[in-house]
């Protein structure tokens, strides 16, 4: 629902005038939002915490103290729609008594309270145990003392004034308009966590986190034949400040049919581009249904990344936790002990990273306190390994949690989620340019689009914002209506070509869903560009009415 | 705290109100209280209670907007609160859309609270999860499953004497029980204003034997099959299609009721003659409130009666620009049906599908709202009106606007979240491909 709640901010989601108004928090002013709480206060209202938990009896506590900001920005045509500027502040507080968790939240922030909310967590936990089938066991975990970290940013989009953000997106608008759009949204969404943990183990851990996602959506109306077409943003949501908005030649890749971008985005050079896209989309010759080769962009394959290797490799959903909603995993533990099932190709090298700079990730310490580093996930195509926390790590046989713990709010539980999970670019040099050239029939995806997965990952469909028809090495259209079907293992198996380190970009989103009650949590995936050969592709055009 | 009476709502509104120095404000407050508990591998996993209140203030001067929230309720909070509002609309652009609020309304009493709902506690919650694990343990299944419930209050009042107020309370329970080889799977998912109409114990059996019931599952050719959907599967498909009934993205030809040449498909026929929706606040089964943000009254409205589509909502805007009366959206969706049960619809079938729930439905294709995903737990293969086999999962590429021209047959309408929806018997409904998915 959260996550819905965002989109409305921006007015674009679909039927938004059904739904109801909804805020993330409290708004506030951009002053504000600038100045963080004093960090010996933080630890103050820590240390009352954990020491009540211990006091009634937890064997461990951990106090988070998070401070979240948001700021979007949301236009349409020639007018702003919104500015919003939300703060949410306050304590949750999680505690293992009688061998079971126990969470509370509170954002009445006195010592009274305080000691009241963890004595809560002690109650629920005690409560818990009564149904408990086997007590919590926790990875060991060294504390790390006083220790702070921040996201390597060079300009805060908090610091950056409304106004320039404003005129930078009506451009954008203005620009999409004079290239023969009927309609453009473009919006700016800023996200800065402020968060403190701190747990028995005498960790105190002080983090400033920042992220940015700027996109639009450019659509073009053909009223004589009652069809429209749009296009999205190829930008990605990033770890980033608001440096990503000052385009860079050095962060660009030309040559091809669309112009990529790496960790600085050119939103005006795109929207152009886009215009220029939508009225070739109308015009766009339907997918004969059929096998081909595909090369997929990063900007399109970070998605079939997420949905088909960085999901089914959580180990919680791999236990049963996700059953009720998002399901299990098809990569049962089976799998994994016998060290030699075949994910993909050779070629196929997945890492798992919470380290990267610039992904949305990377942080210092997870949401238990838990350095972070990076693993593989599949090694030469074979399955290694999972993604885990504190009190699955002993299912694996690890003494030391990967430390994939994350929770979207002060007031949310902590849990499983997934780390940056991304696809090794080849050693061998290659350009996307160059792997074109060696397609005799394919199809060139950019962009992510439509994208469905079953509940163990094994069927999946996606569609792109583009597709390019390629014929003997060379693109000679675009293509509409095309979508590809495959089973992950097969898909993977048929991974046949990476483009080098030069082409690897990163993909992402601010919203992946997981949990009851749902919780979205901000993840990368990187990638060269990639072929896979032989794909089933339908073409999903329809007729109504 | 966090539920507030009529009058103690109309007290603190009228307050903020009072600090008001813009030419039109909207004052609203609202809260919730609520708790759940989760469970997975027949154990409980997390529980929590949650309780929020907020005051939210909307400020204009001329069509410059401003808005602010806090959660902080003492006499300086609150004027602080109207302050920032206020600041802020003098900063905000201009807005063109801008309708200044409505005067004093009359509202019918909704039925939405119920009493017994409300005074669910921890306690309660164990105990009906508790009787979900009783099923699975027994039959030595394994069962994940989530059940939630609140209570909630919203109210307005704005500067031209317009004042709303509403209590609601819900429960939801959903469960999945898979058998111990991971070869079958079931669920359930249900949601009530009263708790007395909550049986975990009854819906986790029916989830229990569609586990087992689908072990072993066969796998039989993707294609176009005549299929019945229980209601779960028929509001999967629904769902997404009811936000498309908007007059606006209609007009400005970026819908699938945006008609050929412009305008819109208001007057059409384009469902089968057997489909009739509306949306009524005063649905015992699915009440809702009975005034939305904007201060309209929601009335019963006809979406498509016979077919044809008879409303599209229209904001007050958007009302305003076209010289028609606004149409505010619904809350609730009700697709009508016939007297017979799910158990008729298959005794009726010579060859058929039935599929129980549909998952990561994504739209493909806004244009025909074509969407995408895939069945789950328990999909049968039907013959001679009798269910002859469980079937392995499909993934269907369909649209409902093509699915509700094919309706053969529909049954008795039963509550799934916020539609009520008969099952349905469903010719030349598209699967295109296999999955091995459990």
């Amino acid at each position: 629902m959260r996550r819905r709640d965002f989109l409305y901010l921006t007015g674009v989601g679909a039927g938004a005038a059904l739904m109801p108004s909804a805020l993330l928090g409290n708004s506030i002013s951009v002053e504000q939002a600038l100045n963080p709480v004093d960090v010996a206060l933080k630890k103050k209202m820590a240390d009352v915490a954990l020491n009540t938990a211990k006091s009634l009896g937890a064997t461990y506590a951990d106090v988070r103290i998070g401070r979240y900001l948001n700021q979007v920005i949301a236009t349409r045509e020639t007018r702003v729609q919104n500015i919003a500027n939300t703060e949410s502040y306050g304590m949750g507080i999680r505690v293992i008594a009688n061998g079971s968790w126990g969470f509370a939240a509170t954002n009445i922030l006195d010592n009274d309270n305080i000691a009241k909310t963890a004595s809560l967590a002690v109650a629920i936990a005690k409560g818990n145990s009564k149904l408990l089938t086997e007590p919590v066991k926790l990875a060991p975990q060294k504390g790390y003392g006083e220790v702070s970290w921040k996201t390597p940013i060079e300009k805060n989009a908090f610091e950056v004034p409304i106004k320039e953000k404003v005129d930078l997106l009506l451009a954008v608008n203005a620009a999409a308009l004079k290239g023969g759009a009927k309609f453009v949204n473009s919006n700016i969404f800023m996200v800065n966590e402020q968060k403190y943990f701190a747990s028995s183990d005498g960790s105190y851990i002080d983090q400033d986190i920042h992220r940015i996602w700027p996109t639009f959506t450019v659509t073009k109306t053909d009223a004589a034949n009652g069809k429209f077409e749009t296009r999205n943003a190829l930008s990605a949501p990033m770890g980033l400040g608001f440096e990503y908005l000052s385009p860079k030649d050095s962060e660009k890749i030309k040559g091809g049919p669309v112009t990529m971008y790496k960790k600085r985005y050119d939103m005006m050079e795109d929207v152009i581009e886009a215009a220029a896209h939508v009225e070739e989309k109308l015009k766009a010759k339907p997918v004969e249904p059929g096998k081909y080769d595909l090369v997929l962009d990063p900007s399109h394959l970070f998605l079939t990344i997420h949905e088909s290797v960085g999901h089914p490799t959580e180990l919680d959903r791999v236990l049963g936790y996700e059953a009720n909603y998002a399901g299990t995993s098809f990569l049962t533990l089976d799998k994994w002990e016998s060290k030699k099932f075949n994910f993909g190709s050779k070629l196929v090298n997945i890492l798992a990273d919470k380290t990267e700079e610039g992904s949305l990730g990377a942080v210092g310490y997870d949401d238990e306190g838990v350095k972070c580093g990076n693993w593989n996930i599949i090694k030469d195509g074979i399955l290694v390994n999972y993604q885990t926390i504190r009190d699955q790590a002993h299912i694996l046989g690890l003494t030391a949690s990967q430390g994939c713990c994350y929770a979207d709010s002060w007031n949310s539980i902590q849990f499983q989620r997934m780390p940056n999970v991304s696809l090794a670019p080849s050693s061998t040099p290659m350009s996307a340019a160059e792997m074109v050239k060696g397609v005799e029939k394919g199809i060139y995806m950019f962009g992510r689009n439509s994208y469905s997965i079953d509940q163990q990952r094994y069927n999946f469909q996606f569609s792109s914002q583009l597709a390019y028809e390629i014929k003997e090495g060379k693109i000679v259209g675009m293509l509409k209506n095309a979508a590809y079907q495959a089973n992950t293992q097969e898909f993977w198996n048929s991974c046949a070509q990476l483009c080098d380190k030069n082409d690897y970009r990163l993909g992402g989103t601010f919203s992946d869903g997981k949990g009851q009650p749902g919780q979205v949590s901000a993840v990368s995936h990187g990638s060269p560009t990639t072929r896979f050969n032989g794909v089933n592709v339908i073409n999903t055009g329809r007729k109504i009415g | 705290m966090a539920i507030l009476s009529k009058e103690e709502a109309q007290a603190i509104l009228k307050k903020a109100l009072s600090y008001s120095k813009a030419e039109f404000c909207e004052v609203s407050l609202g809260g919730s209280e609520g708790g759940n508990i989760r469970y997975a591998r027949n154990a409980v996993s997390t529980a929590g209670q949650i309780s929020t209140m907020d005051l939210a203030v909307s400020s204009t001067f001329g069509k410059k907007t401003g808005s602010a929230t806090i959660n902080e309720f003492d006499d300086a909070s609150i004027a602080k609160v109207v302050k920032r509002a206020e600041e802020l609309a003098q900063l905000a652009p201009e807005n063109p859309e801008f309708m200044p609020p409505l005067g004093p309304q009359t509202f019918q009493e909704s039925a939405t609270f119920n009493p017994v709902t409300a005074a669910i506690t921890p306690d309660i919650r164990a105990e009906m999860v508790a009787k979900s694990l009783q099923v699975v343990k027994e039959a030595k299944l394994e069962a994940a499953g989530f059940l939630e419930n609140g209570v909630r209050f919203n109210s307005v009042m704005n500067s031209k004497g317009l004042f709303a107020y509403n209590k609601s309370s819900d429960v939801s329970f959903s469960v999945t029980v898979r058998n111990q080889e991971g070869t079958g799977s079931g669920y359930v998912d249900q949601s009530f204003n009263d708790v007395a109409k909550m049986d975990t114990l009854a819906l986790t059996k029916i989830a229990a034997k569609k586990a087992t019931g689908s072990a072993g599952a066969k796998a039989i050719e993707p294609g176009k099959y005549t299929v019945i959907l229980e209601p779960l599967a028929a509001s999967d498909m629904l769902g997404n299609m009811f936000r498309g009934f908007d007059a606006r993205s209609a007009d400005e030809g970026r819908s699938f009721m945006s008609k050929k040449g412009g305008g819109t498909r208001l007057g059409e026929q384009l469902f089968s003659e057997n489909v009739n929706l509306y949306s009524d606040p005063m649905n015992p089964d699915i009440p809702s409130a009975t005034w939305n943000g904007d201060g309209l009254a929601l009335k019963r409205t006809q979406w498509v009666e016979k077919g044809v589509v008879k409303n599209l909502a229209y904001s007050r805007y958007w009302a305003a620009k076209k010289g028609v009366e606004p149409v505010p959206g619904g809350r609730n969706f009700i697709m009508e049906g016939g007297n017979k049960s799910l158990e008729d619809l298959i005794k009726g079938t010579e060859k058929g599908i039935l599929v129980t729930r549909f998952w990561y439905i994504r739209s493909v294709d806004p244009q025909t709202l074509l969407l995408t995903g895939l069945t789950r737990d328990g999909t049968f293969y039907i013959e001679n009106g009798e269910i002859k086999f469980p079937i392995k999962n499909f993934r269907f590429n369909e649209s409902p606007v093509i699915m509700l021209n094919n309706v053969e047959e529909l049954g008795k309408p039963v509550r799934m979240g916020n539609l009520m929806v008969p099952p349905m018997k469903i010719r030349d409904f598209t699967f295109t491909s296999l999955s091995d998915a459990v």
